[in-house]
């Protein structure tokens, strides 16, 4: 099964439904709750660093029986230095996304915490690919 | 313990998101930062915040929040109010600081 989704980069109001949507699929599946949960933390945090860093981005999250794969692709300022990204406390949010409660440096750290695989690769100026598998 | 117990007995105000006010809640979380909320957070439990936007209720109905309690007379935003409707999750107030009410909410559910 695969679904896409659209992310529109700087649109808050919207952050978080491509979540929730994959939320409510997830568990119309009968997934093990505890798989949810922990795949829901991922994906709002990457979804959120789309509408956070990025223009605009798809995810496209593919499940079959054994494996929920989601893979969200951004155009972007794209990551100089992933290793940097993925250190707890580090990041390039803006003050206005700070002032909101995002942006403390806990989101890449909260997804390879709550996936099973993760790989990402970038290039500056044009964007962010980010593949999450976690096995069933 | 349910959401409408804590109103009664904190004093809460309930801004909206009245659906889910029989909703259990078995322990809080004390946080302004969204990451870690979304990482430590559990379901049933109240979360205390600041935070006044919208994706405080995108959060909550990730995590199945029981309710949000806002301190110091902080106000929700008209969207987070409009999705707090939406999804049954009431976000309530106080005019204490978060030191207060999270000590009131501990000792509450300690002797529940």
């Amino acid at each position: 099964m695969e679904f896409i989704y659209e992310v529109e980069g700087g649109n808050f109001i919207k952050a978080g439904n491509a979540s929730s949507a994959v939320k409510k699929t997830l568990k119309q599946l009968n997934v093990d709750p505890k798989i949810v949960k922990r795949t829901v933390v991922a994906l709002y945090e990457a979804e959120v660093n789309i509408v956070a860093h990025a223009y605009r981005g798809s995810i496209t999250v593919n499940i079959n029986a054994r494996s929920i794969r989601i893979i969200l692709d951004d155009d972007g300022p794209g990551i100089p230095d992933i290793e940097l990204a993925m250190r707890q406390g580090y990041s390039t949010a803006s003050p206005k996304v700070r002032e909101m409660g995002f942006g403390a440096g806990m989101g890449l750290p909260n997804i390879k915490k709550n996936v099973d695989e993760l790989n990402m690769s970038s290039i500056v100026n044009k964007g962010t690919k980010v593949e999450m598998i976690t096995y069933l | 313990m349910k959401v409408c117990d804590l109103v009664d007995k904190l004093d809460l105000k309930v801004f909206c998101g009245q659906q889910g006010i029989n909703r259990l809640v078995d322990g809080a979380y004390v946080s302004d930062l969204l990451s870690d909320v979304m990482g430590n957070v559990d379901e049933n439990n109240v979360w205390i915040t600041l935070q006044t936007h919208k994706n405080i209720v995108a959060i909550a109905s990730l995590k199945e929040v029981a309710a949000i309690i806002l301190v110091k007379g902080h106000e929700p935003e008209q969207a987070a109010l409009e999705q707090s409707n939406t999804e049954g999750i009431p976000i309530l107030g106080t005019k204490l600081e978060t030191f207060e009410i999270a000590g009131r909410l501990y000792a509450l559910l300690n002797e529940s």
